[in-house]
């Protein structure tokens, strides 16, 4: 391999890097500021001109705390716990395609890290890996709330990853491909041969159970039981303290932000944006406007996170495995059939 | 039993028809509501800088009050540390010299007067027991501080300001 790509690889990766770490800081800014307004309220305001300095003086904060690491712990995966939950968080961004490609001089850089042909099934490695930091910092803190919150959590994860991974074949069937690259390329600019290229459009029902189950995936509300505070203190970070509690908090907005991204890439034609190559733009400006759009997916999604957080409240346990076994594996499954059946009339 | 108000309604619950059990409609006209709200005029008072304008009979921080002559009301009877249902008053009594008339109006005043800020759940009780007219909760909020004897106010903090001055 030669050197300039591996330095070209390494600036991508820092930039993905530093760029889903800053969205994710933000994202907590952002929580905060839209839960506030969707409760007539201003949210954070001191930090800085409109509070924007607030992550930064909660991270400090979050680094300057005390570290308490229980007696009865099991010393070593209590830290492993959350640095595998922000590493798996960090990684699956490897394999999404952040935008075309870009010319500088003669050379052409690619906007993605890597483009493996199994990219689907690398998310879905890497967010049932997620899973397991969650688990052992439950079950290495020896207290039961976190052990609980542990369990739920695993539990919730594997019922959801199974409707998750059945919404997305009835997509490949029509994709052929599991590349995230080629699934992007497919969706190219907005419309053409008479009906819409983005697979929102001809997976609606595939989206629809792909996106509850993010939700599930992410942990977050109206599935957030694994930290639900009514019923277990602080879920499986309960007794976690200083920035591994950071970790484990940040790792839940990187992981938004990814399932975000990937639901741009899979359903919301990733980077393209209608329109894309009939305004007689240079190849570079569209590249550059493409990840300005797919960037603007992914606010929009992880916006619509937040405000699905603070409009409704979350599901009982029985209820979160009832609609993830009774309804959405057999709607999943029925949409594989109804998929394979208008691929072959419309072929 | 025959209802006796006829106010009494009967619900029924009746089994949620299909779109109630989708769920989803339901879901986006919360997401329709919470929206609203989004662009709404947000309720919040930035305290320090802007104040609540306060009622007409807000209770806050108490004064003791001068009279016209700009002597000090209280007689130390204690009536309101009795009636105070948070104990939050001391005071100790003294008595007027010869040549204090100008200060106190009673020959029996307070030499120390205390009122506990972190105990006073400001119920107005005092200023309701009091014969003298002496004590009344027309001040403001109680300011923050750091230690706890400072919220102990004594005589200098609570007496009003003496007349022309
Ligand atoms: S306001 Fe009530 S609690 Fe406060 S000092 Fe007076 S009587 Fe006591
Ligand atoms: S404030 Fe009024 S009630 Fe209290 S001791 Fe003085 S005179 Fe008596």
């Amino acid at each position: 391999m030669e050197l300039s790509l591996v330095i070209e690889k390494f600036i991508l990766v820092a930039v993905i890097f530093g760029i889903s770490l800053v969205t994710a800081m933000y994202s907590t800014y952002a929580e905060r500021k839209v839960a506030a307004f969707l409760q007539d309220r201003i949210g954070p305001n001191r930090a800085g001109p409109f509070g924007i300095f607030q992550p930064m003086a909660d991270g400090a904060k979050m680094f300057m705390k005390e570290e308490i690491i229980p007696t009865q712990s099991s010393g070593l995966l209590f830290i492993v716990g959350p640095s595998l939950a922000i590493l798996t968080a960090c990684i699956g961004s490897a394999v999404i395609p952040w935008g075309q490609q870009l010319t500088i001089g003669s050379r052409v850089i690619d906007l993605q890290v890597t483009d493996i042909n199994v990219g689907i099934l690398y998310i879905f490695g890497v967010v049932s890996l997620g899973v397991y930091g969650i688990m052992i910092g439950g079950w290495a803190s020896n207290n039961k709330y976190s052990l609980l919150g542990a369990i739920r959590a695993a539990s919730q994860n594997i019922s959801y990853e199974i409707a998750m991974g059945l919404s997305i074949i009835a997509l490949l069937m029509l994709t052929g491909t599991l590349s995230l690259k080629e699934i992007a390329q497919q969706q190219h600019g907005f419309w053409a041969n008479g009906w819409f290229t983005w697979n929102v459009f001809r997976q609606p029902l595939g989206f629809l159970i792909f996106i509850i189950c993010a939700f599930a995936e992410t942990n977050r509300s109206p599935f957030d039981l694994p930290e639900c505070e009514t019923e277990l203190v602080g879920g499986y970070h309960t007794e976690y303290s200083s920035m591994k509690l950071g970790f484990y908090l940040f790792a839940e907005y990187i992981n938004m932000f990814i399932s975000s991204a990937v639901m741009a890439t899979l359903y919301f034609g990733g980077y393209n944006f209608p329109f894309m190559h009939h305004l007689g733009l240079s190849e570079n400006l569209v590249t550059i406007l493409g990840v300005v759009a797919l960037f603007a997916k992914i606010i929009f999604f992880i916006f619509f996170f937040m405000w699905v957080r603070w409009t409704i409240p979350r599901f009982r346990y029985d209820q979160l495995m009832d609609l993830g076994w009774k309804v959405l594996i057999p709607l999943a499954i029925a949409n594989i059939v109804l998929t394979g059946i208008f691929a072959t009339v419309f072929k | 039993m025959e209802s006796l108000t006829n106010k009494k309604k009967v619900l029924e619950a009746k089994p949620l028809n299909f779109w109630e059990r989708a769920y989803l409609p339901a879901i986006l006209s919360g997401l329709s509501i919470t929206m609203k709200h989004f662009f709404r005029k947000p309720v919040t008072i930035k305290y320090p800088e802007v104040k609540r304008e306060f009622s007409e009979n807000y209770r806050g921080l108490h004064s003791l009050k001068r009279d016209e002559n700009g002597k000090e009301r209280c007689t130390a009877c204690g009536l309101c540390a009795l009636s105070c249902p948070a104990e939050a008053i001391t005071m100790i009594a003294a008595e007027r010299q010869p040549g204090e008339e100008n200060l106190y109006r009673e020959e029996k005043y307070a030499a120390v007067y205390e009122i506990n800020m972190l105990r006073c759940i400001f119920c107005g009780l005092c200023e309701e027991a009091c014969p003298k007219e002496a004590i009344y909760l027309d001040g403001d909020i109680v300011p923050t501080d750091f230690l706890r004897k400072d919220f102990i106010y004594g005589k200098d903090k609570l007496v009003e300001a003496p007349l022309n001055q």
